[in-house]
Formats: C-alpha cells, sequence, structure tokens
C-alpha cells in the first residue's frame, strides 16, 4: 500500500442516500463538454504523461477511482487539479477519450465552492484574474501581479524586480489597466450566468 | 489579400508587443486583411473555467458573436494566442457536444443582446493560416533574405496541437508544421523532442518550483541541440521562458541565455523587414548575439535603468532567492 492510498480513511458509503454516491454524476454533470469519466478503464495512461504528476497528491487515474467511489471529500482536497498545467497530452493519449483537463477545471471550482482545498495561492490566483476580467473586460498583468505576489510570494518579489522592471522598461507591461467599451453588457451577461451555472 | 476576422487577445497590447509589431509588419507582403472584432474581451485564460463553468464560457461567447455579428466576408476567427485560440474554440465545440451549456451561455449573452449559433465560425490559430491557407510556397517566395546559418528550435507548446477538435495538425505531439515554415525561411531547424511540451502555463504563479523544472527542461534541451534561439508562436509561453528564464536559472544555478522569439518576427527578418519594425529588443534574453549570426544588427538597448541609479544587485544570489515556495 502507497502512501498516498494509506491517507484515503473513507470506506466506500453503504446508504443508498449518501449524497456522496452521485459524486461522478456531479462532477460530469458541472464538466463543459461530455466528461466520459465513467468510461476509464484505470489505464494510467494520464499520470504517466503528466508533466507536473510528481507534484500532485494522487495522479489523474487515482484521482477518477476515488470519484467513482464517492470519495468526495478526499478528491475535492487533494492538489491535483491545481498542479495540473492544461497541456491536454493526457487528453489526446487517454483511450477512452475522457476530458481530463476539463474535469481538473470542474473539480477546482467544486473544491473552491465546497472551501475544501487548503492551499490558497492557486485559487486566490484564478479569483484575483476574474475579478480584474469582470471589471475591465481585459485582463491586467501588472494589477494581478502586485496584488499576488504581495499576498503570497512577498519573499520572491527582491528577485524578480529585476524581471518586473525589465518588462516595464521594454513597454511589456501596463501600469494602468485598459477596458473595454461595453463593460456595463459584459456584466449583464455575467450577472445573468452566473444565475444560470449549471452546477448550482 | 485574404479576409480574416482578428482575435488578438490581451498579450498582444503588452507583454507580447513585440508578436502584434512584427504580425503587423508582416501581413501586407502575405496579404493578410485582419479586421479586428471590435470590443472583444479577455477569453479568460486557464482562470475563468476553474471558478465557474457558465460564466466563463459566456465570457467566451460574447466574443463569438461579436465577432459573427461583424461578419462582412470571411467567417475564420484568426487567434495569434494559443489560450485564447483554444478558448475561443472549445466554447463553440462544447456549446454544440453539450446542448445545455449552449443554451445557458446562449441564455446568458441574451442579456446583453447578443446570441451565437455554435459553428458558426471556424476558429483558427494564425499559424495554421499562414501555412495552410497562405501557403509554405508562397511564404518561400516572399524570402530575400534567408536565415542561412541560424540554428532554432521550433517551440510549438502544448494548446495549438492539442486537443486539435478540427485535425488540423499533423500530430498532436510531433507536427512538423512549424518546423517547415523555419526551414522556408532559410533557418536551420534542430528536432526538437520538447516541442510540444508545456512551459510551465499559469504555474510561475502559483506553483514556482513546478514551472521551473518545466522551463528548465525546455531551455536545457534546445541548448543541448546548440540550437541560438527558440521560436515561439504563443505570448504564454514567450513570457515563461523569456521572463522567467533569469529566476529559473537562479533557481537552478544554471547559466542559460536562450533567446524567445516569435515566429512572425523571424519571418520578417527573412522577408527583408527592419528588426525594429518587428518588435526585437523587447526580449529579456538578448536576442542581438543570435541575431549578429545572419548579419542582422540592433542598435544596443537603451539602459534599462534611470540614470543615477546604480543596480544594487551584483549577480550573486540573493537571500530571498531560495525562498521562492
Amino acid at each position: 500500500m502507497t502512501a498516498q492510498a494509506r491517507t484515503i480513511k473513507q470506506v466506500i458509503p453503504k446508504s443508498g442516500n449518501n449524497p456522496n454516491l452521485r459524486f461522478l454524476e456531479e462532477v460530469s454533470a458541472a464538466t463543459a463538454g461530455v466528461a466520459r469519466l465513467e468510461m476509464c478503464i484505470q489505464c494510467g495512461t494520464c499520470g504517466g504523461s503528466c508533466p507536473s504528476a510528481a507534484d500532485m497528491d494522487h495522479t489523474p487515474r487515482m484521482l477518477f477511482a476515488m470519484i467513482r467511489a464517492g470519495f468526495r471529500e478526499e478528491t475535492l482536497s487533494s492538489n491535483t487539479p491545481w498542479m495540473c498545467v492544461s497541456c491536454y497530452h493526457c487528453v489526446v493519449r487517454c483511450p477512452q477519450d475522457v476530458h481530463i483537463a476539463d474535469v481538473m477545471y470542474t473539480l477546482k471550482g467544486m473544491a473552491i465552492r465546497a472551501k475544501l482545498y487548503k492551499d490558497s495561492t492557486a485559487p486566490d490566483f484564478s479569483q484575483t484574474f476574474v475579478d480584474m476580467v469582470e471589471n475591465y473586460g481585459r485582463s491586467y498583468e501588472f494589477g494581478l501581479a502586485t496584488r499576488h505576489y504581495l499576498k503570497h510570494f512577498p519573499l520572491r518579489l527582491p528577485g524578480m524586480a529585476p524581471m518586473g522592471l525589465g518588462l516595464l522598461n521594454k513597454k511589456r507591461l501596463r501600469v494602468t489597466p485598459r477596458q473595454i467599451r461595453d463593460i456595463d453588457q459584459l456584466k449583464t451577461i455575467l450577472a445573468r450566468a452566473k444565475e444560470l451555472e449549471i452546477s448550482s | 489579400m485574404t479576409d480574416y476576422l482578428f482575435y488578438p487577445g490581451c498579450s498582444m497590447e503588452s507583454s507580447a508587443k513585440s508578436y502584434y509589431d512584427s504580425l503587423m509588419a508582416i501581413r501586407e507582403p502575405l496579404g493578410l486583411n485582419l479586421q479586428e472584432v471590435d470590443d472583444w474581451n479577455c477569453c479568460g485564460a486557464t482562470e475563468y473555467v476553474g471558478i465557474s463553468l457558465t460564466p466563463a464560457y459566456a465570457l467566451i461567447g460574447r466574443n463569438l458573436a461579436l465577432a459573427h455579428e461583424q461578419v462582412t466576408t470571411s467567417k475564420t476567427l484568426v487567434a495569434p494566442c494559443s489560450a485564447c485560440y483554444l478558448n475561443l474554440a472549445k466554447a463553440d465545440h462544447y456549446m454544440a457536444e453539450r446542448p445545455i451549456l449552449g443554451e445557458r451561455v446562449n441564455e446568458a449573452l441574451s442579456a446583453g443582446g447578443l446570441h451565437y449559433n455554435p459553428g458558426s465560425l471556424t476558429i483558427r490559430h494564425l499559424l495554421d493560416v499562414i501555412i495552410n491557407d497562405i501557403g509554405l510556397d508562397a511564404v518561400q517566395k516572399l524570402v530575400n533574405k534567408p536565415l542561412k546559418g541560424l540554428r532554432v528550435a521550433p517551440y510549438l507548446g502544448c494548446m495549438v496541437p492539442r486537443p486539435d477538435y478540427d485535425k488540423r495538425w499533423s500530430d498532436h505531439e510531433h507536427p512538423n508544421e512549424l518546423d517547415r515554415l523555419l526551414k522556408a525561411l532559410g533557418a536551420e531547424v534542430i528536432d526538437f523532442p520538447l516541442k510540444t511540451h508545456c512551459c510551465g502555463g499559469h504555474m510561475t504563479q502559483i506553483s514556482p518550483s513546478t514551472a521551473f523544472e518545466l522551463i528548465r527542461r525546455l531551455i536545457h534541451s534546445a541548448d543541448q541541440y546548440h540550437a541560438d534561439l527558440m521560436v515561439t508562436v504563443c505570448p504564454m509561453c514567450q513570457m515563461n521562458l523569456d521572463a522567467y528564464q533569469a529566476e529559473t536559472n537562479r533557481y537552478f544555478h544554471t547559466n542559460y541565455q536562450m533567446p524567445i522569439v516569435f515566429f512572425t518576427q523571424l519571418m520578417g527578418l527573412a522577408f527583408g523587414i527592419d528588426a525594429r519594425q518587428l518588435g526585437f529588443g523587447s526580449e529579456l534574453v538578448d536576442a542581438r548575439p543570435a541575431l549578429t549570426r545572419i548579419g542582422v544588427e540592433l542598435p544596443e538597448p537603451e539602459p534599462a535603468k534611470p540614470k543615477g541609479k546604480k543596480p544594487k544587485r551584483s549577480g550573486l544570489p540573493m537571500p530571498g532567492d531560495e525562498e521562492v515556495n
């Protein structure tokens, strides 16, 4: 038994009313395309293809087995979806066409809503990025980087200063945000989309 | 002239300005007529989908709806950034594959008076258009300063050849299109084994040690093959490999100096366009030593710091350097 497997304490739920039994359906329903998670044959091609597998709590294969077994808490507190770099190597190699990268996106959102993922660095980065986009309609790298680094990597700042200055000096970093013309239209669309969220 | 709808994406206005400038410089000789989508918004990168699904796709949907409204001749929407390209293609693809997503996105769009029927536009990456529509023969005819003697590593990254919904690339992992384009420009192209491996994506922001290792692998491999520079097709890849190269060097105690340039910049050079019009000089790892190999001389870059302020750094590791995690 590996160290990873030992950390999974939950037993397979017996009760038919147990909401975790429907976990796989829930994940599939909240995924953009047809997830095909139930088609996984546990071959492990995904983990073997993954450039960041070494930093993951569970390989994708293992995570999919956990989803099917209804291990909601363990799945949503795993760092695996947050370590996914969206390279799509596993997606094109998967013999069963599971939409692996999209499932990882789904799990991130579910983990945030369930408040189960403990390290806030990655969720904060995504949220800050989204805040900027919702306010301006464009990404705003300068604001994003300063806010994110001050909060999560203050010790990295001295080492990063030359790069930041270099980018500024070469006019590759806009200090002020740029807003789209019809930001009101975008805000209206996004507000309506939030009410319509599929997973809720 | 061939007409296209054009979605530049946020990076083209800032961090990837050299990509934008060089594209603008080569579009006329190539006969590319790019009609920018008016009032486009950010595609959400790889961040919005990790927060919530319907808003993320509605954000992309607004771009598709606007682009379709503004169609004059061409229904092909071209994006130069890999992440933008994939997001646009994905929304178009998944709105059809999962009708409930399509319905909800359209319900949200209708709040802003917009609508998009999936499949009404063809979404393509700039490189695909140049290779498959304009063609390598036409490109080769424009070459008057072949890049003879320049050894280049063709680096495509992830999101152009994968997942590739429309099957436009020769292979998901080792496509040869970029190699052939660079050969047509007269460059010496290495058979780069990591040409579609990951640049680290947003990991530079959330798990630096993961990103640094991915960046190191790519640069190390290109260096082993004695490449003079690496050629990218994506603003994110360029940013990670160029701007984070110094931090990666400090992390691993290496000293790589691998310039990272856009394919459009090299096309411009081969077409005989002045290097300054092509955004050269904006890379953080100086491309000038590589360019002198093909007889291109660029003026010294302007001093990096204002006068009178001497940088404190001596080049030795700083106490904070190791604390990246």
